[in-house]
C-alpha cells in the first residue's frame, strides 16, 4: 500500500451538529475507501497560494468516494474555524489518505471493544460503532463518551440511536449534566472509568481518543485498573 | 497548484525558514503515542546496545548520568504537523555511546519500554546528529514526553525520537519498526515530507 498524493475534493454537505461543531461530507474522486478508525489530512489553499494542513479522523468507513468528518472549533485556530463556520457545499479543498494502520478496528476480531471518547474524539470511535452496527453479529461494544454538556456532544442523536439499538453507552458530563442526571459531574476519574468499562478479565480491546490530557488520564486509568497496556490503543488530537 | 479554497484566508502565515513544508508552529508540546504512557522508575531503567555478534553493552541510570553529556538546542517536527523551535535538551551523544562498540551494520532498531520500536540508519544517528536525552528545558524529562530517557533525532520527524527508549539493536537491513509498519515512512525526513508510506 502507498499513500496517495493529494486528491482534489469538494465539500458535498455541511451540517451544524453543535454550536461549535459541524459534520462535513467530502466528495473525493479516487478515494480508495478506508477502515474504521483511520484519518486523513486536509489541505486548504488561500487565493495567494498560502496553504494549511491538518489531520481529521473519518467518521465513515468502507468503499466509496464520499467521506464524512466532524470538526470541533478550536477558538483562535486556523483550520477548524474555517471548516466549522465558512466551508459550504461546492468549496474546493484537498485530502490525503486514508492514514494510519494502527488505530483501526478489525470487524473480524471477536474481542469485546471498549470505546472511550473525549469531545471530538468520538469521530473515529463512531466509525467503529457504525461498522459494528452494520453487522448482524460481531464483537460486543461499549462506549464511554465524555462531553462538557449534552449540547456539546458531536453525534449525540446518532449515539443515542446506536444506544437504543444495542450499543452499551455511558455518558459523562464534565461541566453540566441534563436535569435529573443521577451521576456525578466533572472530569472522569478512575472509579467512573472502571464502572463504565469492561473488566480486565474480559480482555477487551480499548480505543481511547480525544484531546491529549483526556487520553492520558483515561489510558492511565485503564492500565491502573489492570488492563494490558498493549491492548489500549490511543489517538491524541492535540492540545494539552 | 491546487484550486483555492473559497473563504480561506489563512491566519497564521508563518514564514520562518526553519519551518518544514506542511508544518505549523506551536508553543505547546503535544504528544503522539500509540498507547498508555509507560512509567519506568530510574532504578529499573537501563540502556543497552546489541550488536550483530550478540554482544550487549548496558548502562544503568547512574552509569548513564556519569557519561559525558551535551546540551542540544534544536527544532523538532512532528508528523502530525506541529513544529516547535528552539527546544533545549540534555543527553548523551550516540557517538559517545558507540565509541567502544564494534559493529559493521548500517542500521539500528530502537526499542522502547512499552514495546515500541523504530528503525533508524546509523548515518542518521552518528556524527553529532542524535542523542539519548534525559532532560528537556532544564528539567528531567516527563514520562508523557518519553522520560526517563528518549532518543533525540531532531532532523527526522519526531516519531523517530523513540520515547522511553531502552536500547538499540544493530540490524543488517533497514527493517521497519512499529510506526513504520503502521503507516509512517521508513525514513521520515521533514524537509522532503517523508510522512507516510
Ligand atoms: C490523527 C488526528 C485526528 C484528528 N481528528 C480530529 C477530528 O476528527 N475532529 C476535530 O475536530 N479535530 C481533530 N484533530 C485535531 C485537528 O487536526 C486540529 O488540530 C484542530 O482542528 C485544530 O486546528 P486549528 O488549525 O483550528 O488550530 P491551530 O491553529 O492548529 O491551533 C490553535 C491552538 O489550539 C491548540 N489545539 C490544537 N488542537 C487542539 C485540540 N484538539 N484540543 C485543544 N487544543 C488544541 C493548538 O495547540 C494551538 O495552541 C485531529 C488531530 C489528529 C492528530
Amino acid at each position: 500500500m502507498r499513500t496517495s498524493d493529494w486528491l482534489a475534493a469538494r465539500v458535498a454537505d455541511a451540517v451544524p451538529d453543535t454550536a461549535h461543531g459541524r459534520r462535513l461530507t467530502l466528495a473525493v474522486p479516487g478515494w480508495p475507501g478506508n477502515a474504521p478508525g483511520q484519518h486523513l489530512d486536509i489541505r486548504l489553499t488561500a487565493p495567494d497560494g498560502y496553504q494549511a494542513e491538518r489531520s481529521y479522523s473519518i467518521a465513515s468507513s468502507g468503499p466509496g468516494e464520499s467521506v464524512e468528518i466532524a470538526v470541533d472549533e478550536i477558538p483562535e485556530g486556523e483550520v477548524s474555524p474555517y471548516l466549522v463556520r465558512v466551508a459550504e457545499p461546492g468549496d474546493a479543498l484537498e485530502v490525503k489518505g486514508p492514514l494510519g494502520a494502527y488505530f483501526v478496528w478489525d470487524p473480524a476480531d471477536p474481542s469485546p471493544v471498549q470505546l472511550i471518547a473525549g469531545g471530538s474524539g468520538i469521530v473515529p470511535l463512531l466509525a467503529m460503532a457504525r461498522a459494528r452496527a452494520a453487522m448482524s453479529a460481531g464483537a460486543p461494544f461499549r462506549l464511554l463518551y465524555s462531553v462538557r454538556t449534552a449540547a456539546d456532544a458531536l453525534y449525540r442523536d446518532e449515539v443515542e440511536r446506536l444506544g437504543a439499538a444495542g450499543l452499551d453507552v455511558t455518558w459523562a458530563y464534565t461541566r453540566q449534566a441534563p436535569t435529573g442526571w443521577p451521576g456525578r459531574v466533572g472530569r472522569l476519574d478512575a472509579e467512573r472509568i472502571a464502572q463504565a468499562t469492561w473488566m480486565p478479565a474480559q480482555h477487551p480491546l480499548t480505543f481511547i481518543c480525544g484531546p491529549t490530557s483526556f487520553v492520558e488520564a483515561a489510558a492511565d486509568a485503564m492500565v491502573a485498573a489492570g488492563h494490558d497496556a498493549a491492548r489500549v490503543k490511543t489517538e491524541r488530537f492535540g492540545g494539552s | 497548484m491546487a484550486e483555492f479554497t473559497r473563504g480561506f484566508g489563512g491566519r497564521r502565515r508563518e514564514s520562518d525558514p526553519r519551518l518544514p513544508p506542511g508544518q505549523y508552529l506551536t508553543a505547546d508540546f503535544p504528544v503522539l503515542s500509540a498507547g498508555p504512557t509507560p512509567r519506568i522508575a530510574e532504578s529499573e531503567w537501563s540502556f543497552s546496545i546489541r550488536t550483530e555478534s550478540g554482544a550487549v553493552t548496558s548502562w544503568s541510570w547512574s552509569e548513564f548520568l556519569a557519561l559525558p553529556a551535551e546540551d542540544v538546542h534544536t527544532d523538532i517536527h512532528c508528523v502530525t504537523r506541529w513544529s516547535k523551535l528552539d527546544t533545549t535538551w540534555r543527553g548523551v551523544s550516540i557517538d559517545t555511546l558507540f565509541a567502544g562498540i564494534d559493529t559493521s551494520y548500517e542500521f539500528a532498531m530502537a526499542h522502547s519500554y512499552g514495546g515500541y520500536t523504530t528503525n533508524v540508519p546509523m548515518a542518521d544517528l552518528r556524527g553529532g546528529k542524535a542523542w539519548v536525552a534525559y532532560a528537556f528545558d532544564g528539567k528531567p524529562l516527563d514520562p508523557e514526553h518519553g522520560g526517563p530517557a528518549r532518543l533525540l533525532v531532531p532532523h527526522l520527524y519526531f516519531w523517530k525520537s523513540a520515547k522511553w527508549v531502552r536500547g538499540l539493536s544493530m540490524q543488517k537491513h533497514d527493517d521497519p519498526g512499529f510506526w513504520e509498519q503502521n503507516g509512517y515512512n521508513l525514513h521520515g525526513d521533514p524537509w522532503t515530507e517523508e510522512r507516510y508510506w
